[in-house]
């Protein structure tokens, strides 16, 4: 985007020369917005707190006390009853596979667009470009019917092949953009080696995006695990579902009580949270680059 | 591929033009892939804009019908108007906060209380955005619940009973309570967005402004948000699409409801696909929808594009 590589620069430099006791209505501001960061991370310590605790200690003492014990039956009650594991183990093969797929296809056109400055290069960008702003709603029915036709309805293979391509639209438009910058004289001096343009891409410009690549790759798995619409209408039954389209249809059916509910939004976020804190500071880096989607 | 084993002679320009013709062959399998699945779908999605069909059978070409029959269903304009509101939600006000905890966060906290007090804000604030939509969806249509929910046993318990609402379920509140959720998610965003293009402005403009006696207020309106120009544009724009995409987090909270009350186009045109089975209904409303997108996104590209001229 217009910044993509002063994202999130740390402000060490800044600090340094600058940083003097804090005074009195510094500390002011400093309370107000721990209170603020606080109050948006209070959700997510309400769902904590209250996965925990047990039906008749939520009736007793409502949602906002401490659990009296650490009881698990909650948790343990909703994984088994939505066969949770099914919903994860799906949820990870989508995405990983959109992941490989949908970065691979953007390679390769990237590649086209990026080191081999094809003709008409700017009209394919464009496309692609408006292209992740159609909505699903515009593609969905088509879809359905086109999945249906295929024998893939269903089956996590027709969200895979739907997602891979819109996801790549967007690694296109990226891709291209870095390999454009890629240096002319390492690809010249391959092809004065002898080296055609496949092997130029194999062992030359493939090992120096990798890191790009990868980044790419983890945007994608997670973009596609967060995914709701296309699995909704795709993937029926239950034994199909990912993570995001169970919480959203099967958690009431499971949920009468809330403190079950706790647990669903706790395991729900998990995963996610979980990715987040393992990748904190590619994701956050890439919010930017994100920032066209 | 094969084509590339040139004559010794004249080498490198041979080898640059065969070359460009190779490199067309790696557009072969993303160009393809995008034309069968994005293109025939959208493409197929306007052709059944034109026609009634229930999804069986053949679809019956009527022309401009499901368009002139919408410009006279309120419940159109009404989900319309629903995202336009959620402009506000999810594109005005987090731009309007993003810039002031991003400066409070850059300005204030980072160079006075070091950068481990300004790392957790910042990741405080994005948490939201990276939990699945549906998840947060669920977790705030508990957190709202009227009885047992987190909100009104909050309000009661800090001695505000006249406060707690049935969020979702009262027609006037439930847009409001979808656009909380929604700024709750969004914030984190544009605050890091912010917080990176601040990193990016030149010290020396705050330092003379300083020195000139400027308050910090001063500072901010007048150097912060002005240099920020760029991030701003496409901050907005961004979000703007995405508020006008709105559709997990109504499905989940609202189901559009109660009544029509949090009707938004996407959920308007799933509706009509799959409930009604009024297929080219709906596919005339996602048409109108891609149609408002898709001029969003060329404006952006213009933006973009000026900016890097």
């Amino acid at each position: 985007m217009t910044s993509a590589s002063a994202t999130i620069s740390p402000t060490e430099s800044i600090v340094k020369h600058k940083r003097k006791k804090p005074g009195p209505s510094a500390w002011l501001v400093f309370t107000i917005s721990i209170v603020v960061v606080l109050a948006w991370l209070f959700p997510l310590w309400m769902a904590i707190v209250n996965a925990f605790k047990t039906p008749e200690d939520f009736l007793q003492s409502g949602p906002l006390s401490l659990p009296k014990s650490m009881d698990l039956s909650s948790i343990s009650k909703f994984w088994t009853d939505v066969d949770y594991t099914r919903k994860l183990l799906n949820s990870i093969t989508v995405s990983f596979f959109v992941a490989l797929i949908g970065v691979t296809l953007s390679f390769l056109s990237a590649y086209a667009i990026g080191i081999g400055k094809v003709r008409g290069r700017f009209a394919i960008l464009a496309i692609f470009m408006v292209a992740f702003t159609i909505p699903q709603e515009a593609m969905i029915y088509p879809m359905y019917s086109m999945a249906k036709q295929f024998n893939l309805y269903d089956n996590l293979w027709s969200v895979i092949i739907i997602f891979s391509v819109i996801q790549s639209a967007f690694g296109t438009y990226m891709l291209s953009a870095v390999l454009a910058d890629f240096p002319a004289e390492i690809v010249e001096a391959a092809h004065i080696d002898g080296a055609g343009s496949f092997r130029t891409m194999w062992n030359v410009v493939l090992p120096i995006v990798r890191p790009t690549m990868t980044v790419l790759a983890t945007f994608f798995f997670i973009w596609t695990w967060n995914e709701f619409l296309i699995p909704l209408v795709l993937l029926p039954s239950n034994d199909n579902q990912t993570v995001a389209l169970a919480m959203a249809v099967t958690t009431g059916q499971y949920t009468s009580d809330p403190t079950t509910r706790a647990a669903a939004a706790l395991v729900g976020l998990l995963p996610s949270l979980g990715f987040f804190l393992i990748f904190q500071r590619t994701l956050m880096r890439g919010v930017t680059l994100g920032a066209i989607k | 591929m094969a084509k590339n084993r040139n004559a010794p002679a004249s080498r490198k320009l041979q080898t640059r033009e065969s070359s460009r013709a190779t490199y067309y062959w790696y557009l072969v399998p993303g160009l393809f892939a995008f034309a069968a699945v994005i293109g025939a779908s959208y493409v197929r999605n306007v052709y059944l804009s034109l026609t009634k069909w229930n999804g069986l059978g053949k679809p019956k070409f009527i022309g401009f019908t499901n368009y002139q029959e919408l410009i006279h269903d309120p419940t159109f304009w009404k989900s319309f108007i629903h995202a336009f509101e959620f402009i506000g939600a999810m594109a005005l006000i987090p731009t309007a906060l993003g810039l002031l905890f991003g400066a409070v966060i850059f300005d204030y906290i980072s160079p006075k209380f070091g950068n481990a007090s300004s790392s957790f804000m910042r990741v405080g604030l994005f948490v939201p955005q990276i939990i699945p939509i549906t998840v947060s969806g669920i977790l705030w249509v508990w957190l709202l619940e009227p009885n047992s929910g987190v909100i009104n046993n909050f309000l009661e318990s800090v001695g505000l009973p006249n406060l707690t609402q049935n969020w979702l379920g009262d027609s006037r509140l439930a847009l409001l309570s979808v656009s909380i959720m929604l700024i709750w998610i969004q914030i984190g965003y544009t605050v890091v967005i912010f917080v990176s293009g601040m990193a990016r402005i030149d010290p020396a403009l705050h330092e003379a402004a300083q020195l000139d006696g400027a308050t910090w207020l001063q500072r901010f309106r007048i150097i912060t948000v002005n240099q920020l120009r760029p991030e701003i544009s496409v901050v907005l724009l961004t979000t703007t699409v995405a508020a006008l995409k709105v559709f997990a987090p109504v499905y989940v909270m609202t189901q559009g409801g109660p009544g029509d009350s949090t009707v938004v186009p996407s959920f308007f045109s799933y509706f009509h696909f799959f409930t009604t089975q009024k297929v080219g209904y709906g596919a005339a409303i996602a048409t109108v929808l891609s149609v408002i997108l898709s001029v969003l996104a060329i404006v952006l590209l213009r933006m973009q594009n000026r900016e890097e001229a």
